[in-house]
């Protein structure tokens, strides 16, 4: 499982020079960022210039023409890799939270373990209940998403991923469908898992948060990214003429 | 009980209703027993059927072609031929067909058994079509998530898109398996002795056509109350809370 080659001084995610396209639509044109392990990057950019599309390749939702994606360093599109493998250490929140409808929330948290690392029942239920506490869900555990708040059931989304134990986090625009409100309860629960040392890589449109959170903010358009830097230079020190007009219309 | 039998004596005695199922025992055997086979050609038709029918959409979502045409051309070939002689077909060709093949004598499967695969794949045929539409309602988003938490195709059909398919196509489904438990009557063509074929037996031997017709109207009628009662049962067994309303 793990690979012997990758050391933990290396970027635990890796794009090198990664193109890909729908059809005639080339959406990724040349992307390369390097992810330490425990640091959080957050990719701003205006809508369709391919941020969503960027971190689904990383876990191959998505596939890629050319370039290279590695997790510890295995290369994400090699053919023979085991998706399983790649699965177990890449977490994933979406922006509509795509919960499992039919399963309550401790049941959603459950599942995957019990079916997918084929881990002792017991054992999960105890995992989970932890994790829906550690989500601030206590009490919510026997509700189903339908039953939840939009706020609620992200968190349960999160609770989800992780309790497959992953290496990395990928948001995706999480807290975009969720009223003003929520939006705080969703953001704080990242941040713990920020503050615990995880991983994250997250697409966002909430620049407070981003400024807040991340070690490196890129900022990405038209497929390309465009430039990148810790917040406190990123946000007062933009270079390019893009980026500078991007800040200035959501700032 | 005894009396009942005996009022039914009386009606026939005073009144001329020649319902001797009642008060014949051996007609009231024969039609408890033609009745009783009604139950299991339907119970065993539906539950092929739908395996039939899950399997199918199954299948239908695969990345080869030819496996999708197969199936294509089952859907087409037994939904718009008569039912009749789908089991006329597998009665009298098919297994002719197999017994040659194997060198069998006295036939692959009785009239019971073919019965049983003949309204399996008629019903199955429609019920394909019916779960690959409710397969089709649960979203994208949905079964993806389970694909980023690393399940299987087949984990994720099993435990993610069946659930849900089977809440949206439910109604349909409904329909289709009354419209199965309705057909088994044509296993009357091939001597499966169910309920229709005993009935014909009963007038034949007392020449009570007009009563018989009642009761078979009433027996049809009261299967398929059941069985539209047992799909009322599970689908609130199934209901979510909060969910598709
Ligand atoms: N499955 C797909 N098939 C074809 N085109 C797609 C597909 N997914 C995305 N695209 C296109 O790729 C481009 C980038 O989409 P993407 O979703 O990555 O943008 P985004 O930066 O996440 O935008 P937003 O901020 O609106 O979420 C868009 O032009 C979109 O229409
Ligand atoms: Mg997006």
């Amino acid at each position: 499982m793990n690979n012997l080659n990758w050391a933990s001084d290396q970027p635990i995610v890796s794009l090198k020079n990664v193109h890909k396209s729908f059809g005639d639509l080339e959406v990724l044109k040349g992307v390369s960022l390097d992810v330490m392990q425990g640091e959080v990057i957050c990719i701003i950019g205006p809508s369709g210039s391919g941020k969503s599309t960027l971190i689904r390749c990383i876990n191959a939702l998505n596939d890629i023409q050319s370039g290279s994606i590695t997790v510890e360093g295995q290369e994400v599109h090699d053919p023979k890799l085991n998706k399983l493998e790649l699965r177990k250490k890449v977490g994933m929140v979406f922006q509509q939270y795509n919960l499992f409808p039919h399963k309550t929330a401790l049941e959603n948290v459950m599942m995957a373990p019990v079916l997918v690392l084929k881990q002792n029942k017991d054992d999960v239920a105890r995992l989970a209940q932890t994790l829906i506490r550690k989500v601030r869900l206590d009490g919510k555990e026997h509700n189903y998403p339908g039953e939840l708040s939009g706020g609620q059931q992200q968190r349960v989304a999160i609770a989800r991923s992780l309790a497959m134990n992953p290496q990395v986090m990928l948001f995706d625009e999480v807290t975009a469908a969720l009223d003003p409100e929520t939006v705080k309860e969703v953001l704080v629960t990242i941040k713990d898992l920020a503050a615990e040392g995880m991983t994250c890589i997250l697409v966002t449109h909430e620049m407070g948060f981003a400024r807040e959170i991340a070690d490196q903010i890129y900022f990405t358009d038209g497929g390309v990214i465009v430039e990148h830097g810790p917040p406190e230079t990123f946000f007062s020190r933009a270079k390019d003429p893009r980026t500078k007009e991007f800040l200035s219309q959501i700032l | 009980m005894e009396f009942v039998w005996e009022w039914f004596y009386w009606l026939y005695d005073v009144h001329g209703i020649k319902l001797t199922i009642f008060y014949d025992e051996w007609d009231r055997n024969r039609f408890i027993r033609g009745m009783w086979t009604t139950f299991h050609l339907s119970a065993l038709s539906i539950f092929l059927s739908i395996v039939i029918g899950v399997a199918g959409a199954w299948l239908q979502m695969s990345n080869l072609v030819w496996m999708r045409r197969i199936v294509q051309a089952y859907i087409q070939f037994f939904r718009n031929t008569p039912p009749l002689i789908q089991l006329y077909f597998f009665y009298f060709a098919v297994d002719a067909a197999l017994s040659q093949l194997f060198g069998i004598t006295g036939g692959v499967l009785g009239s019971y058994g073919w019965a049983v695969v003949s309204l399996s794949f008629f019903a199955g045929a429609f019920n394909v079509e019916i779960f690959r539409a409710g397969v089709e309602s649960v979203p994208r988003s949905t079964t993806e998530a389970a694909e980023a938490l690393g399940y299987t195709r087949l984990q994720i059909y099993r435990y993610v898109t069946l659930p849900l398919a089977f809440r949206v196509c439910l109604p349909s489904l409904n329909s289709n398996l009354i419209n199965l438990l309705k057909t088994t009557t044509v296993a009357y063509a091939i001597a499966v002795p169910e309920t229709l074929y005993v009935a014909n037996q009963i007038w034949s031997d007392e020449y009570n056509v007009f009563e018989m017709m009642n009761v078979v109207w009433i027996v049809y009628i009261v299967f398929v109350g059941f069985l539209v009662w047992l799909m009322h049962r599970w689908e609130k067994s199934i209901k979510i809370p909060g969910y598709g309303n």
